[in-house]
Order: C-alpha cells, then sequence, then structure tokens
C-alpha cells in the first residue's frame, strides 16, 4: 500500500520535472555557471588550486546546489494541490517519495556537476570508483536530510533564508565525513580507510530518515 | 519543605565554588591550577546536554498532547540550555589560552560546541518568523527533536573519531586519569548537580513567567 503509494508519488514528480523542467535546467544552470566563475576565479593564479582546495570547493558548489534544487520541492506544490494529496495519501508516503525523487535529481545534479568540475579544472583523483561512491553517499545523504529541512522552511513566512539558517548546522557532520572520504579517495588511499567514514554516514543517514518518517506527519497536518 | 531543592542547590553552589577554589588540587604540568575548571566548564556541559534533553522530551509532549505549558517549557529550557552551552564555550575558551596557547585552535570538540549552539540559534530564528501560536509550536517542536536527533551524531560519534588537543582525546589525560584522586570528585559530583538544578531552577521560574504572562494577555 505504502509503496504503492510512494511510486505513484514519485511517478507524478518526474512527470511534472518533465513537462516543466523547472527545477532541473535551472540547477543544470546554476550548476555550470558555479563551476565556471570559480574556474575564472582560479585560473588567473592556476598554482593555487592545491588537492585540498579543490575537495573543499567542489562539496560547497554541491552543498549549495541541493539547498538550492530541494528548497523548491515543497514550495513548487500549491495550495490547492497539497489539500487534495492530503486527502488522498499518507504523510509516510509523501515524506519517502520526496525523498526518493530528491536523491535520484541530487544524483544526477552531482554527476553532471563532477564530470564538469573535473573537465573544466582539472582531475587529481586517483580512485575514481571510490570517490563517486562519496558523491552518491552524499547525494543521498543532502537529499534526506534537506527534505525535512525544506518542508520545515516552506511553511514559514521568509524560507530563503530559513532553509539555509536550518539546514547547514544539521548536514556540517555529514559533510565533514564525506570531505574526509573524498580526501582519502583523491590521496588514492587504502580503501579500508574509509570505512569509518561510509559507516558514519550510512548511520547519519538512517538516523535522519528515520526521525523524518515519524515527524512529518506532525508536520503535514497544518 | 516543598523547596528543599533550591535550598540544596544553593548550598551546592557555595560549596563548589569555596571548596573549587581552596581545596587542594593535583599538581599537573602545564594544567596546574587551570585544573579547577574542572568544576565550572565541564559541568556546564552536562548541564547543557540534561536541560536540552528536558527540551526535547517537551517537544515530544507537545505533539502528543499540544498544550501551551509544553511549548512553553521546551522553548524555555532550549533558551537555557543555549545560555549553558555559550558559558561552557567560553570557560572552555578562556582555559584553552593557557593551556593550548590560544583561544580557539580548531579542535574537533571546539567546532562541534559551536555548530551545536548554531543549531539552537536557528531553533530561536524558526521560531520568531511564525506570528501564529499553535504553528510556531509545532514546526519549532518538530525541528527541535530534528535537531537534537542531528547533534547526537555530532557531539558524541565524530569527536571520538577524529584526534583532539581536548583532555580524553588522543593520549591526553581524560577524566579517567584522575580517577584515583578522590579530592577531585568530592567537589566534581556536586558541582554538576548544582549547576544542573540551578539550569533547572530558572527554566522553572522562566516558563512560570510565561505563563502568567500568556494568561493575563488572555484575560486582558
Amino acid at each position: 500500500m505504502l509503496l504503492k503509494e510512494i511510486l505513484f508519488l514519485m511517478r507524478k514528480d518526474f512527470l511534472l520535472e518533465m513537462r516543466q523542467k523547472y527545477a532541473f535546467n535551472g540547477m543544470l544552470l546554476y550548476v555550470s555557471s558555479t563551476v565556471f566563475v570559480c574556474y575564472l576565479s582560479f585560473g588567473l593564479r592556476s598554482n593555487v588550486l592545491t588537492v585540498p582546495v579543490w575537495n573543499a570547493v567542489l562539496w560547497i558548489i554541491l552543498l549549495f546546489t541541493s539547498v538550492n534544487a530541494i528548497a523548491k520541492s515543497f514550495v513548487q506544490e500549491n495550495r490547492g494541490r497539497l489539500l487534495y494529496f492530503y486527502s488522498i495519501v499518507s504523510p509516510q508516503g509523501v515524506i519517502l517519495s520526496k525523498i526518493l525523487y530528491n536523491s535520484c535529481l541530487m544524483l544526477v545534479l552531482a554527476l553532471i556537476c563532477f564530470v564538469f568540475y573535473a573537465f573544466v579544472l582539472g582531475n587529481p583523483v586517483q580512485d575514481v570508483p571510490m570517490f563517486l561512491l562519496t558523491i552518491l553517499l552524499g547525494a543521498i545523504g543532502f537529499s534526506t536530510s534537506l527534505t525535512m529541512i525544506s518542508g520545515i522552511a516552506s511553511k514559514a513566512a521568509n524560507n530563503g533564508t530559513l532553509m539555509a539558517v536550518l539546514s547547514f548546522p544539521v548536514i556540517v557532520p555529514m559533510l565533514l565525513m564525506l570531505i574526509k572520504m573524498s580526501k582519502n579517495a583523491l590521496d588514492g588511499l587504502d580503501r579500508s580507510v574509509s570505512l569509518d567514514e561510509l559507516l558514519t554516514i550510512l548511520a547519519i543517514n538512517m538516523i535522519v530518515v528515520t526521525v523524518s518518517y515519524i515527524l512529518f506527519p506532525y508536520l503535514w497536518r497544518s | 519543605m516543598k523547596n528543599w531543592w533550591k535550598i540544596l542547590t544553593v548550598l551546592l553552589l557555595v560549596f563548589t565554588v569555596v571548596a573549587g577554589l581552596l581545596s587542594e588540587v593535583p599538581r599537573l604540568a602545564i594544567l596546574n591550577e587551570t585544573i579547577r575548571n574542572l568544576y565550572f566548564h565541564v559541568p556546564m556541559w552536562f548541564g547543557m546536554i540534561l536541560i536540552l534533553l528536558v527540551s526535547v522530551v517537551y517537544s515530544i509532549r507537545y505533539l502528543r498532547k499540544p498544550t501551551i505549558k509544553n511549548d512553553i517549557i521546551a522553548h524555555e529550557s532550549a533558551k537555557v540550555g543555549i545560555l549553558f552551552g555559550v558559558l561552557g564555550i567560553v570557560t572552555g575558551m578562556e582555559w584553552a589560552r593557557f593551556t593550548w596557547g590560544e583561544y580557539w585552535s580548531n579542535d574537533p570538540k571546539q567546532n562541534a560546541a559551536a555548530i551545536g549552539l548554531l543549531i539552537y540559534f536557528a531553533y530561536l530564528v524558526l521560531r520568531s518568523s511564525f506570528a501564529e501560536q499553535q504553528q510556531r509550536a509545532r514546526i519549532s517542536a518538530v525541528y527541535n527533536i530534528f535537531a537534537f536527533a542531528a547533534l547526537i551524531p555530532l557531539l558524541f560519534i565524530l569527536p571520538r573519531l577524529t584526534d583532539s588537543l581536548h583532555p580524553g582525546n588522543g593520549g591526553n589525560p581524560g577524566f579517567n586519569a584522575y580517577d584515583l584522586d578522590s579530592r577531585l570528585r568530592l567537589v566534581f559530583y556536586p558541582a554538576v548537580l548544582g549547576w544542573t538544578l540551578l539550569g533547572i531552577w530558572i527554566v522553572n521560574i522562566k516558563s512560570r513567567l510565561e505563563l502568567l504572562r500568556q494568561r493575563l494577555y488572555e484575560i486582558a
């Protein structure tokens, strides 16, 4: 029953995206212009871009991209449609489908971002599969925590600022782990070194999804 | 004697300050007299965690049973938790100035404490952005629980994965190193109890005041 709801809601989100091409094309342009701005600002002094800086800038771009992409997920639904959903589907279905949909969206965006970034600014990654796994975990992790935050922020008046203020502190633990893990992949260290970080990220994700699953019904009621 | 615990708080804190500043302490290199900060800095974090836990418990109670009292207690205890957190950071920085050489040395524990405070400042900002009381109470309760769940890995898991200058990490002498010294424990446990009770007392007074204020608005 819940599974059917989730699939149905995800199909609706994908269809909406296909028809409007609103979030995706906008975010694509956002990613490419940010990367290009980075290229131009570093291009003047090419020796500034060391490996840790390369890594940090990539994750900052990914963080801002996901905040901007996911902030839209509840705002774009108008009041009438939300009321309609409220009467036909369960809140758990809504939050899980949004989390899954945002994960897919972020996965595509993050991969495009990485490819473009590596193409423009050079690719110092030594262990590419591990790096891709980190990006995958990052995309999923960002979307799980940000989906709930965007639900909270969409209820408030000035949700643009609020989204950033509410999400950054919550996402920092995950970001620290991700940066460390991707640094290991960049240096081509042995994969077992990153196991601690990998497990911590998975555990944080699990906590966040569970808490969202329990709390979303209360948020949805208003 | 309904107020026995308030008298106990005063006695414990007087004992903490007098005994904490005057009693014998072990002589250790670098730490020297700053070891007395154990009675003031560490209890702040114990108090903060406990009072924030009170805040989360009342947020959960609010979601189960939406009364104005639950919301007020959750809000006031979050504020007192922030106060304890700020005092903990300030006492820690003062201590770090004399033992680590700098107020802020980019230590994982310091960073985690700063991020934890940011989460609760965001909670206050979120509260102030709603005009309607019921909506404000429910949505901030949701954020409070969510943020607390995100805070747990930050405070308890991450610092253990990285090296830190902080006592108890990376081979630095921690609380266990003092285990043999019962003189420190004699003051430390009363200090923790005293400061925490003081926090609960502040929460108690502030929420009663806030409740009375709300009632006054309703009558007026």
